[in-house]
């Protein structure tokens, strides 16, 4: 199988990340997910990344897209896959 | 939870209830210096007994429930636990970085969790299940006298109302 596009880095049992999850769900898209340390100090991959700490972030190596902050995400994701436009 | 979008709902779970006997169960029980096979029942003999259901060591909503409850001093008022899918040196290291009181059950299987009916399949963590976040407040003939499970992921236990019911028990 080939990697997804799509990398999502996430917190266990954050609910941001899991708003991102139901968005990727919802338009079938696979991802893999990277799980990150609670402690935002721990988040070096994260930051390396993106630039920021923050949780979700997503790498989107389909549209060469990196982006944080999940209200934000949800609306790439719909803006790029949802209805006619994947 | 107001985070202005809708929070995961994980819907009702078909879990033990108020009035049920609560599922009998053994396994290592740590504090900061060592672990034991303890059983449930060998707790509820001694006193009623407030069961915790927690995410694993180290999630940021376990950091939170034992924060709170560390605060509210229950250990006074009667004996409170923990349950997770954490093996022994990970609540270890939970015990001793809350610096609390309470002890925690090392469940890596989460049969315990199965048998209460509050299973989580974790999305992303492939074989790994933890229990939804509940408490259930136990009497001394091992009785549910109140018992909240979460209903949403995350969700968080509704305190004053386990304080509550856990000190009109020890009354």
């Amino acid at each position: 199988m080939l990697d997804p596009d799509i990398t999502l880095y996430r917190l266990h049992a954050c609910p941001f990340c899991e708003r991102v999850v139901r968005a990727l769900d919802a338009h079938g898209l696979e991802y893999r997910s990277r799980f990150v340390e609670p402690l935002h100090s721990d988040r070096d991959v994260v930051k390396r990344i993106s630039g920021k700490r923050t949780v979700p972030a997503i790498v989107d190596e389909n549209t060469g897209v990196t982006m944080s902050e999940s209200a934000n995400i949800v609306e790439y994701v719909e803006r790029t896959y949802g209805g006619d436009g994947a | 939870m107001d985070l202005g979008f809708e929070v995961v709902s994980l819907g009702p779970a078909d879990h033990v209830e108020e009035g049920e006997q609560a599922p009998e169960f053994t396994r290592p029980l740590v504090d900061d210096e060592h672990w034991e096979n303890v059983s449930l029942s060998e707790l509820t003999d001694e006193g009623p007994v407030l069961l915790v259901f927690h995410p694993m060591a180290g999630s940021f909503p376990t950091t939170y429930i034992w924060q709170e409850l560390v605060e509210r001093g229950l250990e006074e008022v009667l004996t409170v636990v923990g349950v997770t899918s954490s093996d022994p040196y990970a609540q270890k290291r939970l015990v001793e970085a809350r610096d609390m009181e309470f002890r925690l059950f090392a469940d890596p299987a989460n049969d315990v969790a199965r048998s209460y009916g509050i299973e989580h399949d974790l999305d992303g963590m492939a074989g790994i299940s933890e229990p939804r976040i509940a408490t259930f407040l136990l009497d001394t003939d091992r009785v549910v006298r109140d018992a909240w499970v979460s209903e949403e992921w995350p969700e968080f236990p509704p305190y004053d109302d386990v304080e509550a019911a856990a000190r009109d028990l020890a009354d």
